[in-house]
């Protein structure tokens, strides 16, 4: 019963560890590519080691399993904006069917 | 051979498909930020393969590596982004 559960995690975590990895090949411009990895790697990475603290209930595995998920949701978002915004002043161009831009409108942002 | 068995031969091979197209992202990837995207996200994948791996091979001594690469992974993005920042201001 246990193995069936860790199992499913484990499927269902490297079916959004799979989606982040055609996101970031077909994905039009850096920051859609940003988007899709970020979220969807961050929740198949946790669903993975969540199925893999499971399956060996282990309090020393669970416990190292938790520490690489906390860490993961702490350090992710931080790395993709620091990322995000060197790109951005480095003038890496948007899609062209970008609609909204709302850091481009700022006045103190345009003399960059 | 069982559900998990199965489950983790599966996740292996996916998670290790997934590794290659993030290679041909860091190869054909028009700037140097895609290329940290996508140095990022791998590393992030290899965490998710050093688990899979751990059930696979029955030892749990891999999943400290998989702390010290996730901070790894931290640190060379950071000082990526920061000499991107640098080299913006010196342009």
């Amino acid at each position: 019963m246990i193995e069936i559960l860790s199992g499913i995690f484990l499927l269902l975590g490297t079916l959004f560890i799979l989606l982040s990895a055609i996101g970031i090949l077909k994905m039009p411009d850096l920051y859609t590519r940003m988007s899709a990895t970020t979220k969807a790697s961050t929740l198949g990475i946790g669903l993975v080691l969540i199925g893999t603290g499971i399956y060996w209930q282990d309090f020393g595995i669970a416990s190292r399993a938790v520490a690489i998920i906390v860490f993961l949701f702490l350090t992710a978002p931080v790395a993709a904006h620091i990322i995000g915004r060197a790109a951005y002043f480095n003038k890496v161009p948007l899609w062209e069917k970008t609609k909204t831009d709302e850091l481009g409108e700022r006045r103190d942002t345009q003399q960059k | 051979m069982s559900f998990i068995e199965w489950a983790v031969q599966a996740s292996v091979i996916i998670i290790g498909l997934s590794i290659l197209i993030i290679f041909l992202r860091l190869v054909i990837g028009p700037g140097i930020e895609d290329r940290i995207v996508a140095l990022d996200l791998l590393s992030a994948n290899a965490i998710a393969f050093i688990a899979v791996y751990s059930i696979q091979k029955n030892t749990t001594t891999f999943l400290d590596v998989g702390i010290i690469v996730a901070l790894l992974a931290f640190l060379g993005t950071v000082a990526f982004g920061y000499y991107l920042g640098r080299r913006q201001k010196h342009d």
